[in-house]
């Protein structure tokens, strides 16, 4: 009986030390991401500045607003341009390199991993001023293109919309391709040798290798890059602001830029009509890591 | 012999991919070297696309150092502080959780832990207002805790932890209890030892992370003081005309320590970025 008391306070002692060592993190991730996400819906049914925010009448006033700011539908559509060019082009390219560096024959491996994983070494400020100088109208890259003769007049690289978008793309995919490929050659490496071995002898050519064995095998792996990816792609920040500043006119801002400008740009912030936008941003996360989860699941 | 001749084919097979890789390492490497080159030449040769070194180092050092009201070593001295507090706070309090949700798992645990995974949806972007009312509203602005607590826990991180518990044997827990080891001391002195390349890579992924951190430092160390290496070099480059090489040699500065981390710890750091996928 005493024995029995004993044991179960020492269960006790245990289920109570389990509890307590996970409460820190769970209380910080309370207060720091739910509470606030919560608090956001809340606000983004208020309108009004300072002290004066209220219940905004209708309701949605804030949402339906949102559709007729066409700021804050150029830095969606510029958003998810960023993202469907991006994304896919990245993705493929770190799939393909990790496949070609998972060659035992390859020699100096060690070498070209480091070189192509080093951007990952830069931060997003950094490389974003990097690539600003490298596209300025008075740059680098316009300077070798009149070199060799292939432009005969500075192009305005960061000045256009359309090459400005571009050069931000091209910065994302050197930046991210290498991050990437490292999932990928780790997600490789879990493939037993074998597995080939026995294509090989059933004639399977490198191709097909790749397309039925390798993809199906990387899945997993793909779908978490790829929730990855979108994820950080709907939350670009970091260049828009650095490399571009939004500009020219607004033509390459992105959806985290605008409602920090909005937020914290100049004056008192529209608090309702911030949260509004960045509670769309959140569900946006939400679908598209739905719909990959989805798609992976399918295609058994 | 026909080994040899075998392997020189195998090797003259590869020749495309060798092309490939070797464009790739090129282009990769390419733009770190030019920041490099672009430090030591004055302004008008790095708008000129000179690609080797000048001579210009030192009046670059000078203009930055003068920049942004003479923040530069500060602004790395708060860089070093945030990043290196960030790291010891989110590696204690996560793999204390991790290793909670693991070793003692049940239902309830199991759950909540459901739950917090669901935080990994929550943009920083929408959570930036409140969060920002509530670290003013706690007077914290421009403090490290500021910086800090968004961090400190992630589900991210919780979750590289937990998924690395499953190889602790709870054996050693039964008996360590036997012997009377109260449960925190089982934490502290047989887990930690135990799991301390997880450690590594996630110290090495945390710090990366919080030296590279903008926006969130952008919002809350509003006082030029407190504010980040990352912040400092986007105020030298901000202007009109900017003097690209100085403001190369701040870019520089900015990626020393996390160059440095890379090429001393780069097997833990892509430990840790790919960490929790195991």
């Amino acid at each position: 009986m005493e024995k029995k008391r004993r044991g179960m306070t020492l269960a006790n002692k245990q289920l109570a030390a389990g509890w307590l060592f996970l409460t820190p993190a769970t209380i910080l991730i309370f207060i720091m991401s739910f509470y606030p996400i919560f608090q956001a819906f809340i606000t983004s049914l208020k309108t009004g500045k300072g002290v004066n925010i209220a219940f905004a009448n209708p309701l949605n006033y804030n949402y339906s607003r949102m559709l007729q700011d066409s700021i804050f539908m150029t830095s969606m559509k510029n958003t998810f341009f960023y993202l469907i060019i991006q994304v896919p082009i990245m993705l493929v390219l770190a799939i393909l390199l990790a496949q070609l560096l998972n060659n035992k024959d390859l020699k100096f491996k060690g070498l070209f991993r480091t070189c192509i994983f080093l951007p990952c070494a830069t931060s997003l400020v950094s490389y974003s001023l990097i690539f600003k100088s490298m596209f300025a109208t008075q740059g680098l890259i316009n300077s070798v293109l009149m070199n060799l003769g292939i432009i005969h007049e500075n192009i305005n690289w960061l000045g256009t919309p359309a090459t400005a978008k571009a050069v931000i793309i091209i910065a994302l995919i050197w930046r991210w391709t290498g991050y990437n490929m490292v999932f990928y050659l780790a997600g490789l490496q879990n493939i037993e040798y074998s597995v080939y071995e026995a294509a090989k002898i059933d004639g399977a050519s490198g191709w097909k290798t790749f397309w039925y064995i390798t993809c199906p095998l990387l899945k997993p792996t793909i779908v978490m890059t790829a929730i990855m990816s979108i994820n950080g792609t709907l939350q670009l920040f970091d260049e828009s602001m650095n490399l571009t500043s939004g500009g020219p006119a607004n033509s390459t801002i992105t959806m985290s830029h605008y409602i920090y400008n909005q937020a914290f740009g100049q004056g008192v912030g529209q608090l309702g009509y911030t949260s509004a936008m960045s509670f769309i941003v959140f569900i946006l996360v939400g679908i598209l890591a739905f719909i990959s989860l989805k798609v992976g699941d399918s295609r058994d | 012999m026909t080994k040899k001749k075998n392997k020189s084919m195998i090797q003259r097979r590869l020749i495309p991919t060798y092309i490939f890789l070797t464009i790739c390492s090129l282009i990769s490497v390419f733009p770190l070297y030019w920041m490099i080159a672009a430090a030591t030449n004055e302004s008008i040769a790095v708008a000129r696309g000179s690609i080797t070194f000048g001579n210009q180092l030192a009046v670059n050092f000078e203009h930055l150092q003068n920049a942004v009201q003479g923040t530069l070593w500060s602004s790395m001295g708060n860089s070093f502080l945030y990043s290196i507090v960030q790291t010891i706070f989110t590696l204690f309090v996560c793999s204390l959780a991790g290793y909670g949700f693991e070793l003692y798992h049940d239902k309830g645990k199991d759950k909540l832990f459901g739950i917090i995974l669901l935080a990994m949806m929550v943009p920083a972007v929408a959570t930036m207002v409140p969060l920002y009312a509530l670290i003013s509203k706690a007077g914290l602005l421009n403090s490290v805790w500021a910086f800090i607590l968004p961090g400190i826990a992630t589900p991210f991180m919780i979750m590289m932890f937990r998924q690395n518990s499953r190889n602790f044997p709870p054996d050693i827990m039964e008996a360590a209890r036997i012997d009377g080891l109260p449960e925190w001391r089982i934490f502290f002195k047989m887990y930690v030892p135990v799991q301390k390349s997880i450690y590594a890579a996630a110290a090495v992924i945390t710090f990366m992370n919080a030296w590279n951190a903008y926006m969130w430092p952008k919002v809350v160390m509003s006082d030029n003081r407190a504010q980040t290496m990352p912040m400092f070099i986007a105020n030298i480059s901000s202007g009109y005309t900017v003097d690209y090489g100085m403001t190369m040699l701040g870019v520089l500065f900015c990626s020393i320590p996390t160059m440095i981390v890379f090429f001393v710890l780069q097997k833990q750091f892509a430990e840790g970025i790919t960490g929790s996928v195991k």
